[in-house]
């Protein structure tokens, strides 16, 4: 099942910097990693659509596209959210029931972990330990920690962000 | 520029810009520019996350509030080395060294020093205060046994301006090198000099250029490796910062020997200051003809460009970071043949580190055996160390081949904080090893290391004291390996993590000594098999760890303990009945409800409940929590 992100909304203006972009590079040895590199400063991440451009502009085939975007660390397929949350499932959070305030976060978000909501709001991820065990289960909203959490807080702090 | 008379000429017309500030070599003169203050404030990525942007703001806004602004000109500049002290920020012709400083700092020290030559003494580095006044940071513990080759601009400069490069001599040697050497006597020079590679496998420069050199080909290819990928370690980083001409410089040297027209630099994308400088460098010795075609006249042409790292270890290695560059996935590939006969697009590359490239220059100007004088018989010249860790003079250094580890701890380092003993230091990275206190007077050098189980590496060097456990350690490694590796080869792909299963297993107290055995059968079989050196040491920290501290390994398999205290699992909380006065803080706070008791009585700790996460410690005030 494909994963639950926000469909791909470029604009024009984007599409002509990238196609402007590609250009400046015509001709250029090894210029695949620079063109990806100022793509997603253009888009944000790498959308499939985007990487589609590529290819048809500079005739490097797909796959090869997909697997330079896959292997770097920095390149991003997946756009991250306005407010991106994290969950500790560090073991004291975890016996605090955070594995719940996870799962509740997917219902309320109707995401899945490592996806984005369809209107850019929302980013849901598990971290590490956040190292504020003394207030566990742990969930962080950008930088903003909240803790002492049960599944019922989740809707309020949720509509917070979304008033 | 058409001559090297150009550059003579440039060369005297910009002297003076930086004369106010040599007075460590005994130069210091007026200033051209009619300033009487120049103030070097230090730019690095360690200062500028400590504010050094806001206080070269604030100094100038004082200047003009002080009327003074013809008088003092103010440079930002790369790394000074103390970033542990940042943001430093060094009056010349004084050499007044202030540290620490905050933006509230600037006003008295512009109205107070700069404006009427009273120094601001409660903001000077306090290692500089005498009975009878200043000393001369160079007289310091922390800069005294360094001696600066590969980092002699650093922090003395403007590393956005190409004149104050030239100031300090240059571009000469290319001038030299174009205009009176072969490639040949330029090969030559570096044997002699004996520069081995900074980058960690200290293969002979000159030997490396001499291979590529011989191997005929319409087009080759001069690169310099700055993906830095090894945590705790920043040396190329502060070089690029710092003085990114003396790189585009000796590559250019490179090109002429080994007859190439064409250079790539490969930096890490998560370094956007070196970035920046480094793009401004090169257009700079554009404009000024010292990068593009006939440079100095001589039909030789030579240029740069800037390929961006994208967050991949494994691109260090030199065969992925050409496969990089090439722009397909960065997966290395194997040796022979090597770069220098079919490098990048399949053409005779060189490939150094940039270490490497800032000592040639001066090799090439004050010659081979000035260099070899300096270090031990085998490894010469100096090595530039990022010093970390729990060492109270966090940060870059650069000294003698041969010096010992307790002198960069001890009397660079200022020793390790808290009072805390030493116990190990971690060089070469994910590749390297911890070497011991036994070891702490061997002569650091390429060999020496790698007969106690290390290796030189980049140069990150990561003290620890007594409070770090060994298995953790090894585990912290393991676990960037596994995350890195590029999976192109099993023994590396499926090795490290295998490896790292059965280190959490001791760490878990779930281990045998049979699984000892077991690590060392596979890290060799690593060793042998593994594609690129990030597989074939990937074993290394386990290897060197399990050699100098066995003990602790012994401690955790069988008496299922922890000594230094950290690995969670062996740790058991309990509460001392003398100390505990029933405050219940620790019981309120538990996250496991594992602390029962009355108020007013001695507390007790359910160790089947307990999850060993440590709150209850932190919250007690009478200390009475005990931790095993």
């Amino acid at each position: 099942m494909a994963k639950k992100t926000v469909p791909f909304q470029g604009t024009k203006e984007q599409e002509e910097k990238l196609l402007e972009m590609i250009k400046a590079h015509k001709g250029e040895k090894g210029a695949l990693m620079p063109i990806l590199q100022q793509a997603q400063d253009i888009y944000g991440y790498l959308p499939i659509e985007v990487q589609k451009i590529i290819s048809d502009e500079t005739g490097i085939p797909m796959e090869r596209i997909y697997g330079v975007a896959t292997f770097y660390a920095q390149f991003a397929l997946q756009p991250k959210g306005k407010y991106r949350i994290s969950v500790c499932l560090g073991t004291a959070c975890y016996v605090k029931g955070s594995g719940q305030i996870y799962e509740k976060l997917q219902e309320v978000l109707q995401i899945q972990g490592g996806e984005c909501t369809p209107d850019g709001k929302f980013s849901l991820e598990a971290c590490r330990c956040v190292g504020a065990c003394g207030l566990a289960p742990v969930m962080m909203v950008n930088d903003e920690v909240y803790g002492r959490l049960t599944p019922d807080d989740i809707q309020g702090i949720v509509d917070k962000y979304n008033a | 520029m058409k001559s090297l008379e150009e550059l003579n000429a440039v060369q005297d017309k910009v002297k003076g810009l930086i004369s106010l500030r040599l007075e460590d070599e005994g130069q210091a003169n007026a200033a051209t520019d009619g300033c009487r203050y120049h103030v070097l404030v230090c730019g690095g990525t360690g200062c500028t996350s400590s504010g050094s942007k806001q206080i070269i703001a604030k100094l100038n806004e004082e200047i003009e509030k002080n009327n003074i602004v013809k008088d003092v000109k103010v440079v930002q500049t790369g790394c000074h080395g103390l970033c542990a002290l940042g943001p430093i920020m060094i009056v010349y012709p004084e050499g007044t060294f202030y540290s620490m400083i905050s933006v509230d700092d600037v006003p008295e020290i512009v109205s107070e020093h700069l404006a009427n030559g009273r120094v601001v003494t409660r903001c000077v580095y306090d290692e500089t205060i005498t009975e009878d006044g200043f000393q001369s940071m160079h007289e310091t513990a922390f800069y005294k046994k360094q001696n600066r080759v590969a980092l002699r601009n650093c922090g003395l400069i403007d590393p956005e301006d190409i004149n104050e490069y030239i100031a300090r001599d240059g571009y000469q040697a290319l001038g030299k090198v174009l205009k009176e050497m072969t490639p040949d006597d330029v090969i030559k020079c570096l044997l002699d000099s004996g520069l081995r590679g900074r980058g960690g496998g200290g293969f002979p420069t000159g030997r490396k250029w001499q291979l590529a050199m011989g191997n005929d080909a319409d087009q080759k290819y001069v690169c310099c490796n700055a993906d830095e990928g090894d945590p705790g370690a920043f040396m190329d980083r502060s070089v690029l910062e710092g003085d990114p001409h003396v790189v585009l410089e000796a590559m250019a040297i490179a090109g002429y020997v080994i007859g190439a027209n064409q250079g790539y630099i490969y930096v890490r994308a998560e370094y956007p200051i070196a970035v920046d400088r480094l793009k401004i460098a090169i257009a700079q010795a554009r404009e000024q003809g010292l990068l593009g075609k006939d440079i100095f006249g001589t039909g030789f042409d030579f240029d740069v460009d800037l390929r961006l790292g994208a967050g991949a270890f494994v691109c260090g290695e030199e065969t992925a970071l050409l496969t990089s560059i090439e722009g397909q996935r960065g997966e290395p590939h194997p040796r022979p043949p090597f770069p220098a006969v079919k490098g990048l697009w399949e053409k005779p590359t060189i490939l150094n580190n940039v270490e490497t490239y800032a000592n040639i220059p001066q090799i090439i100007l004050k010659g081979a055996d000035w260099f070899a004088s300096m270090g031990t018989e085998k490894s010469k010249g100096t090595k530039v160390f990022a010093l970390g860790g729990k060492v109270n003079n966090v940060g870059l250094v650069e000294i003698p081949m041969g010096t010992t580890l307790r002198e960069i701890v001890e009397e660079i380092g200022g020793g390790i904080p808290n009072g805390k003993k030493f116990k190990a230091a971690q060089t070469g990275g994910p590749s390297g090893g911890c070497i011991s206190a036994d070891n702490y007077d061997i002569p650091i050098d390429y060999d020496n290391l790698i007969a106690i189980g290390s290796m030189m590496g980049s140069g990150g060097l990561i003290v620890m004291d007594e409070d770090s456990c060994m298995v953790d350690i090894a585990k912290f490694f393991l676990e960037f390996t596994v995350d890195e590796s590029c999976g192109k080869c099993t023994p590396c792909r499926i090795g490290t993590t295998r490896l790292l299963e059965l280190l959490n297993k001791i760490s878990d107290g779930k281990a045998t000594m049979e699984d000892l055995d077991k690590i060392e059968e596979l890290a060799a079989y690593m060793k042998q098999n593994a594609l690129c050196a990030l597989g074939q040491t990937a074993a290394n920290p386990v290897l060197s760890t399990i050699k100098n501290f066995r003990d602790e390994y012994v401690a955790h398999i069988v008496d299922k303990k922890c000594p230094a205290g950290v690995c969670k699992n062996l740790l058991t909380y309990s509460i001392d009945p003398e100390k505990c006065k029933g405050c219940t803080m620790c019981a309120k706070n538990c996250p496991a409800e594992a602390i029962t008791g009355e108020k007013k009585k001695p507390h007790e700790i359910d160790p089947d409940k307990c999850l060993k996460c440590g709150v209850c410690m932190s919250k007690c005030k009478f200390d009475a929590i005990v931790r095993k």
